[in-house]
């Protein structure tokens, strides 16, 4: 691997791997709070915040955008949360009924501007344009030490890198609030720990690593990200610790797989064209989903141990 | 070891006038009491304008029918669920200012015991007030955490993950993690519920030892039979307070026939009382 491979796939890979795991590091704690859609709910209302965003800026640029597009998370967040409460409904009605709506409107918005003229358009924000993320100056690993070439870098890594590492800061910062609340949400609140506080953080803190993703890799990847690394991670332990270890560890291979096998799979079988980078991560990691379901150590107390309590 | 009640620790509502900003005054340093506690989870109020005081060194029952809002009188005196209105007094402070004082065993039922953790860890959630965000477990913290579930008799268990324990052992951690809380005054929310019959005789030996030891003991209790051998008061609440005081007094035919209705056949109601009417 030499000149070739820096240039075109070193940083694309690296945006992959900062994404998956910024998505699974909150995604262990949405799904043992039964929450996983959350994921899917927020890259679903980012397109309405994107869509604003340009028609306020009138630009196409990154920054507006993701500003739009955490603004739309986040009141995506918050009315959720009112729909559950007011409504007295479980979680998932409630995000059902938020990220549909939202999107609809994005859509008629999208629609109805002249905006599908421009980047805008849907297969983007599904795909996102993973492959397109290379390092035009690069000319070997050198590269990696000359101040020049480094300048020349996407935007999209160093993005995804800063919000991938605000996020394991924070996971591990609040690791003891994390799990009390996401275990036992009424022993932490009355051991005065702001449970309800610590589940709206740990939803913004989805929203950011969503539309920072979202930005980069797309939303196909962004909604496997925050499910099959750590479904996965669950039927491989019993720890939470461990847990989340196993879903970085299935989400580096998921972005690194992926990237590969959409690159030159398609040439091992003799076709001319790669596929989609994004798509091949998700269905990587859903793979990896469905060997952890077969051969994890843990796959039988999945689900089990609710009846067994109740 | 905790330090003992402090009994000169006065109220924090005025009383200097002889009459107090509520009707009700606050008995100075009980335990856990409650002012004109009012709850409600839609139109109707699960619990409305209950006074409450439970006493110190001794083991309280809240007891009543289904529905009558035993757990939610609990839980909102800690918090846990939101009280339209009331005040709640934890040995005299507000329950804010005394948080370290008070254990809680939350219903069994109320958690996913699926959840990926071993029994040593559920424990040691005891000890996150203690230890605060990111301070370390001490050594001699996790001893404590094994001397308590030694106390509960669940020191083998002390790896395993939680799914894999039976329903009485799961009921005992729970009592282990409060016990590692080192509280003064203990709330148990149905901590008899669905366990078999050497976990109710574990947890009852934990109780009392807890008792003799000076501290206070508040139960949400379903089984009317064992009222009397468990426990030295009762609040008896269907929505509002029926009555409360020692056993004695308070757990009787009259007493137990207004809090239940027509829902206790008179003939069982005396097997329970034998004191008779009120």
């Amino acid at each position: 691997m030499g000149a070739e491979f820096v240039q075109f796939s070193l940083t694309p890979i690296l945006i992959g791997v900062f994404a998956a795991i910024a998505c699974a590091l909150p995604g262990n704690f949405l799904i043992l709070r039964r929450q996983a859609l959350i994921g899917d709910a927020i890259s679903h209302v980012v397109l309405p915040g994107i869509v604003v965003a340009f028609l306020l800026t009138g630009m196409v640029a990154a920054i507006p955008m993701m500003i739009g597009a955490a603004g739309a998370a986040i009141l995506a967040v918050i009315l959720i949360e009112a729909v559950k409460r007011l409504g007295q409904i479980e979680p998932g009605a409630a995000m059902g009924v938020v990220f549909t709506t939202m999107f609809a409107a994005g859509v008629l918005i999208l629609e109805q501007s002249d905006t599908s003229q421009v980047h805008l358009d849907v297969e983007h924000a599904l795909m996102g344009n993973l492959e397109s993320l290379i390092w035009f100056r690069a000319d070997g690993w050198g590269s990696l030490l000359d101040p020049a070439a480094l300048a020349s870098l996407p935007d999209e890594l160093p993005r995804i890198a800063l919000v991938c590492a605000l996020v394991v800061v924070l996971t591990l910062v609040f690791w003891r609030w994390l799990k009390i609340a996401t275990f036992d949400e009424g022993f932490a609140q009355a051991l005065g720990i702001p449970a309800a506080a610590v589940g709206f953080g740990l939803m913004v803190t989805a929203a950011v690593a969503a539309v920072a993703a979202f930005d980069a890799v797309g939303s196909i990847i962004v909604i496997a990200m925050f499910i099959c690394p750590p479904a996965a991670a669950r039927l491989m332990t019993n720890r939470l610790a461990h847990q989340v270890w196993w879903s970085v560890a299935f989400a580096t291979m998921s972005a690194i797989l992926g990237y590969v096998f959409a690159g030159y799979g398609p040439l091992w079988f003799g076709a001319q064209n790669a596929v989609s980078a994004a798509g091949m991560i998700a269905t990587v990691s859903g793979v990896i989903l469905g060997l952890a379901c077969l051969f994890g150590p843990h796959r039988s107390r999945v689900g089990a141990g609710r009846d067994e309590a109740a | 070891m905790a330090s003992p009640m402090s009994p000169g620790q006065q109220p924090t509502i005025a009383t200097e006038n002889g009459r107090a900003a509520r009707p009700v005054a606050v008995p100075s340093g009980a335990p856990l009491a409650v002012r004109g506690l009012t709850v409600s989870y839609g139109e109707k109020p699960a619990v409305f304008s209950v006074d409450a005081t439970f006493p110190a060194e001794s083991m309280s029952a809240i007891i009543g029918p289904n529905g009558a809002g035993k757990s939610t009188l609990l839980k909102a005196s800690l918090g846990v669920i939101p009280r339209l209105s009331g005040d709640v007094y934890v040995f005299g402070q507000a329950i804010e200012k005394a948080r370290e004082r008070i254990a809680y065993v939350p219903q069994r039922a109320s958690v996913d015991w699926d959840f990926p953790t071993t029994v040593m860890d559920v424990v040691q959630m005891g000890l996150y007030r203690r230890v605060g965000l990111l301070g370390r477990l001490s050594g001699r913290m996790a001893a404590r955490a094994r001397d308590c579930l030694d106390r509960v008799g669940m020191a083998d268990f002390a790896h395993r993950q939680i799914g894999q324990l039976s329903g009485g052992q799961q009921q005992r951690v729970f009592l282990a993690r409060a016990l590692a809380q080192d509280a003064d005054l203990y709330l148990l929310d149905e901590p008899f519920a669905g366990v078999d019959a050497a976990t109710e005789r574990a947890i009852i030996d934990v109780l009392k030892t807890l008792k003799a030891e000076g501290k206070a003991v508040v139960a949400v209790h379903h089984d009317l039979s064992t009222v009397r051998d468990y426990f030295d008061h009762v609040f008896l609440i269907n929505v509002r307070r029926i009555a409360e005081g020692p056993v004695a007094t308070a757990f009787t035919t009259g007493n137990l026939q207004a809090t239940y209705g027509g829902r206790l056949a008179a003939t069982h109601l005396d097997e329970l009382s034998p004191t008779g009417g009120a």
